[in-house]
């Protein structure tokens, strides 16, 4: 029986290029849709994600999977070759607590930095730099989170190898800097060239020209509030 | 070799009731370990020294964090028993799909009701009645949102019900009212005995919600 598989995306959103890199992964066949998820989102992704209404949205047979992370399980439990999440019930916690700390405190954190101003982006800088030392504590010297492999809490932080690197470049403000997070700056390259990931990297200079053109924004809003 | 369970848990919190529920569901007999949240014991400081924070379930030595999480691993390792997921791969999605949705949509509703007043209060009941009619929706005419047993929505729900005397005395609504099925569903729950062994007492969680007010300076 043919699969019908697509997945509603956005370029610009970390979140559904995890995705990408997981049905890469598994070798998986899709259909990949472009969402305009700022000014115009689709009819068939609000059907499909009523209740939030965001990117990533997998569709698989016509039954729709939100929230990236619930998506990377799915597909883990669906397409058993090139396991994501390690078989053993702990060491699956211990993927799991990764992925949940990566998203819930280093991605708004790291966020903060960015695009606050004044004395907030300052405390968040430094909050975001105790989370990567953090982060990088817990890569114990591996090459990847996964071990030797990629795995489910590598492709979570996909979000630090792929996004953080422009959005620093546009902001002026360094947060993962070689000299600061070795460790973790090293997985970042072996990250990124690998063939999986190498072949599917979001689009650097957009995501630079983007962040710049926001950023540019909220410095002249916050120097009209000032 | 018999295994060793501690759960590091605080009697009022809903994310250790989740815990409690798992493991009673499951047969898995534990120590309790109750924490002082004001003085943290080193063990918990060692167990989480993340977050912090309970519950953590320590398994033969090593912990495992976040209730969520907790409850995925007990069910991981213990799955002769009363399974807390369906194993059809799509149904499971829609299972952490929910659990997901209520975590992120309650964590700060109702303390925002029981600590505010006015406007910014009458908001948070108005989603937290917005939220609890979706939820009764997605269960729809099932017994439980497991199906006919207790899955993991259920429990990651149902101990949110110990605070809902506190909400609606310090919001001054009712819940039941507004959202009948969604009682039901607790009331449900609240006739097995690994749910009601493991919720706390509503009246005593009301008075410990008035004893931390009280303590912080808020009316």
């Amino acid at each position: 029986m043919g699969e019908e598989l697509k997945l509603f995306g956005s370029w610009g959103s970390p979140f559904s290029r995890r995705i990408e890199i997981a049905l890469k992964i598994k070798g998986v066949e899709y259909e990949y849709l472009e969402e305009d998820i700022i000014h115009n989102k689709s009819a068939l992704l609000l059907k499909y994600n009523p209740v939030h209404k965001k990117v990533p949205v997998l569709v698989h047979n016509s039954k729709p999977i939100a929230e990236s992370q619930v998506i990377l399980e799915y597909i883990d439990e669906t397409w058993n070759d090139n396991p994501i999440l390690p078989r053993d019930p702990y060491k699956r916690a211990m993927a799991r607590f990764w992925a949940k700390f990566i998203d819930e405190k280093c991605v708004p954190t790291i966020w903060k930095s960015f695009m606050s101003g004044g004395p907030e982006r300052e405390k968040a800088h430094e909050e975001a730099c105790e989370l990567l030392s953090t982060l990088e504590g817990e890569l114990k010297g591996k090459k990847f989170f996964g071990g030797e492999t990629v795995g489910f809490v590598d492709i979570v932080a996909s979000f630090i190898s792929h996004w953080v690197g422009p959005v620093q470049e546009a902001a002026g403000v360094d947060v993962l800097t070689e000299d600061k997070f070795p460790m973790l700056y090293k997985w970042a390259e072996e990250f990124k060239n690998c063939p999986v990931i190498k072949e599917n990297l979001p689009p650097r200079d957009k995501i630079l020209a983007f962040f710049k053109a926001r950023l540019e924004m909220l410095t002249s809003s916050y120097k009209n509030r000032v | 070799m018999a295994d060793e369970v501690i759960l590091q848990d605080f009697w009022s919190s809903m994310f250790g009731m989740r815990c409690r529920i798992a493991l009673a569901e499951k047969g898995v007999k534990y120590e309790y370990k109750e924490e002082d949240l004001r003085k943290k014991s080193d063990l918990l400081l060692q167990m989480n020294p993340i977050h912090k924070k309970i519950p953590v379930l320590v398994h033969n030595g090593k912990p495992v964090c976040e209730s969520l999480i907790i409850l995925q691993y007990i069910d991981e390792t213990w799955p002769d028993k009363c399974s807390l997921l369906p194993s059809d791969p799509y149904q499971r999605a829609q299972a952490r799909f929910w659990a997901d949705y209520f975590y992120k949509k309650f964590s700060d509703l109702g303390r925002k009701i029981c600590t505010t007043k006015g406007e910014e209060q009458e908001v948070a009941k108005k989603e937290l009645i917005d939220s609890l009619k979706l939820l009764e929706g997605e269960l729809g005419d099932k017994p439980f949102f497991g199906g006919e047993k207790l899955g993991l929505v259920d429990l990651a729900i149902v101990p949110f019900y110990t605070y809902f005397l506190a909400y609606e005395t310090c919001g001054n609504f009712s819940i039941e009212v507004e959202c009948p099925n969604f009682i039901a569903w607790t009331k449900r729950c609240l006739e097995i005995e690994s749910v009601s062994k493991s919720l706390a007492d509503p009246q005593k969680v009301y008075g410990f919600v008035l004893h931390l007010k009280k303590a912080n300076g808020i009316e």
